[in-house]
């Protein structure tokens, strides 16, 4: 039982982390119908640049909390600047070119950005300094530390925002006008360049937010950890339902519980034949599954075989 | 001079010019740069196959490589003192296409319904699942020898003759790079022949009817999911084909090799040359192979002569310029250096 519910622990901090990453994807995909598969390697440069502003300050005598948010703010606008500009240079030139050819340029700025990121900080693992309270605490014979609270508070909080931007605002009014249909919404007057630009530097912000999030559970940070992490939040973002933002989170969580649990019971299961390296199968299959049966996502709406 | 006469001579100039290739490059530059062409005539066998399901059939396949990995584990498995198996080449490569076409149609079957970017993401995790169980299945039964690959596999050898070997031929030494050379060629020209005639096929031309629109190809009468499945199972085939000439040519496999970027640069090489234009991917491939290599050669000196000293990476740097390129490729050449005909047609309206 304690195996149980340490492992739905785990499961909840890694799946809010998920969860905030797949919003990114699904947001973009809900506007343009576009994969920003470059949208990992934007999570990696936030949790690096957060890492270089926090080691900066790590010395100045301020509480540790203000250092992560101080951290915190200046990945955000890296991310922001950096979200827009993709947008601008790889994305926008290519509305109404050939599908592939959008997937491609991603392809292209994820190389890009991950080796700008190895020759800026190298290739070795970062690790993160601990300024967030890391106390654990025992609940049933399972432990938690304060450190994981504070990744699915924050998350819970962000997305609860995010919601509420998307459905109470006129902002989100005009982003969900744009979604439906970009040509009509600018007959209402939405200028749907905008919308789509503030949408990346949304999206993107919250990949600041997941890098640092990231960087805070696991304690390390390399050029290298966007890949991985944007495939699994794109798998959750498919899981929940591609473009539905609660989907998103619902898979995201999803997600990360099934792989920890995965993770954690596959040794038994299978009598000690697979290990819990192949904790990273899972997701793939899960999003196979998922896409056979349920092509749009548990709480997608119906779409057409082809769009 | 007619077409036909033209032609001719056209191939005949081809044919020596590929003849004379090694002797050539291997005079001037030294047998690393043959061994570079070698993996050129390796990849671009890849990228004809991977041409198939993306360039003819439209369908994305982001997990290529794992079919290259099927053939090149099963050659390294069946040919090695890893099992102390040691069958001939000629056993083992038409099994790896088989097997490799059977893993085509058991990762096509279930996927064929999904839409363009989905199959890329689903074929990417599957490409993804077998590096892992490739990584990991030295447990508990030994079969894949885990991250540590096989190593001292069989060079391919033939009527007798083990490519790995040097041949004095004509008072010209041929090196083991030189034979594997003339090997791979002639194989890729097979299957630039399969590739041109399958094209030409009714079958060609239903997968780009199915490329250019789904419903109206069914409409037509084309069965779409045979086709498709076809278009799956014949691409694994040349990929497991070229995995399997890669662990005899290497004499080593190790899971690194099958990674994600293996998928994607062989993808570019597609995508570059011109998506289902069999010249156009020739050139993708040749470049994507010689470019990179000439620049890891000439980067560090370079900078060295203009700065003084090295001052990036030459490693990152290449990579990087690879990313712009493939940036700017697709911005100002969506179709490809050399696209088909008929696509560029389509652009132009």
């Amino acid at each position: 039982m304690d195996i149980f519910l340490q492992q739905i622990i785990n499961g909840l901090t890694l799946g809010s982390i998920y969860a905030l990453v797949a919003l990114g994807y699904t947001m973009v995909y809900g506007i343009l119908g576009l994969i920003n598969f470059a949208h990992g390697e934007v999570v990696m440069i936030g949790a690096l640049s957060s890492l270089t502003v926090i080691r900066l300050l790590a010395d100045s005598g301020l509480p540790g909390p203000v250092v992560v948010l101080i951290g915190l703010l200046a990945a955000a606008l890296v991310c922001m600047a950096l979200g827009f500009t993709i947008e601008r240079v790889a994305y926008r030139p290519l509305r109404n070119a050939p599908r592939l050819a959008p997937l491609i340029t991603a392809i292209g700025v994820s190389i890009v950005l991950q080796q700008l990121a190895m020759l800026t900080w190298g290739r070795s693992y970062h690790s993160v300094p601990a300024l967030l309270p890391a106390a654990t605490h025992e609940v049933l014979g399972a432990t938690f530390t304060e450190v994981q609270v504070i990744i699915v508070a924050v998350a819970a909080l962000t997305m609860a925002g995010l919601m509420l931007l998307v459905n109470r605002t006129r902002l989100g009014r005009a982003m969900r006008a744009t979604a439906e249909n970009p040509a009509i919404a600018g007959l209402m007057g939405v200028d749907a360049n905008r919308i789509i630009s503030l949408t990346f530097v949304i999206g993107s912000a919250l990949a600041a937010l997941a890098g640092v999030l990231v960087a805070a559970n696991y304690g390390i940070a390399h050029y290298h950890m966007g890949f991985i992490l944007g495939l699994k939040a794109f798998t959750a973002a498919v899981l929940g339902g591609i473009g539905n933002l609660a989907g998103a989170v619902v898979g995201g969580v999803l997600l990360g519980v099934i792989e920890a649990l995965g993770a954690g019971y596959i040794g038994d299961l299978t009598g000690g034949v697979l290990g819990s390296h192949y904790q990273d199968v899972f997701a793939f299959f899960v999003l196979i599954v998922v896409l056979i049966f349920r092509p749009s996502g548990l709480m997608g709406e119906k779409v057409s075989e082809r769009a | 001079m007619t077409a036909k006469h033209r032609s001719w001579l056209g191939m005949a100039l081809i044919g020596t010019a590929l003849a004379l290739a090694p002797i050539v490059v291997g005079a001037s530059l030294g047998n690393a740069w043959v061994r570079v062409l070698d993996f050129a005539a390796l990849y671009i066998m890849l990228a004809l196959g991977l041409n198939i399901v993306v360039g003819f059939a439209g369908l994305l396949d982001l997990g290529y490589i794992a079919f290259y990995a099927v053939g090149a584990y099963l050659y390294a498995l069946l040919a090695s003192p890893h099992f102390g198996i040691h069958w001939p080449v000629w056993a083992v490569l038409p099994l790896g296409a088989l097997v490799a076409g059977i893993f085509g149609v058991l990762l096509g079957a279930p996927t064929l319904r999904l839409r363009g970017d989905y199959l890329a993401i689903v074929t990417l995790g599957f490409g993804e699942i077998i590096r892992i169980f490739l990584n990991n299945l030295n447990t508990p039964v030994n079969i894949t020898n885990g991250p540590k690959g096989i190593a001292r596999i069989d060079a391919i050898s033939l009527f007798g003759q083990p490519l790995s070997k040097s041949v004095d031929f004509l008072g010209i030494t041929f090196s083991g790079v030189m034979l594997y050379y003339y090997l791979f060629v002639v194989l890729a020209l097979g299957i630039v022949f399969v590739g041109i005639r399958l094209q030409d096929s009714r079958i060609g031309r239903a997968w780009v009817a199915i490329r250019e629109d789904e419903v109206a190809a069914k409409a037509c009468g084309i069965n779409t999911r045979n086709v498709k499945l076809l278009a799956f199972a014949m691409g694994a085939t040349f990929g497991g084909v070229s995995g399997g000439l890669f662990a005899g040519f290497q004499e080593f496999v190790s899971p690194e090799s099958f990674g994600l970027m293996e998928s994607i640069m062989v993808l570019c090489m597609v995508v570059l040359g011109g998506m289902g234009h069999i010249p156009g991917v020739i050139l993708g491939g040749l470049m994507l192979t010689v470019l990179p290599e000439a620049f890891r050669h000439g980067a560090g000196p370079m900078q060295q002569a203009v700065f003084g000293k090295v001052l990036l990476d030459p490693e990152a740097l290449r990579m990087l310029l690879f990313g712009l390129a493939l940036i700017a490729v697709m911005l100002y050449r969506p179709a490809g250096l050399w696209p088909e005909p008929r696509h560029r047609r389509e652009l132009a309206k």
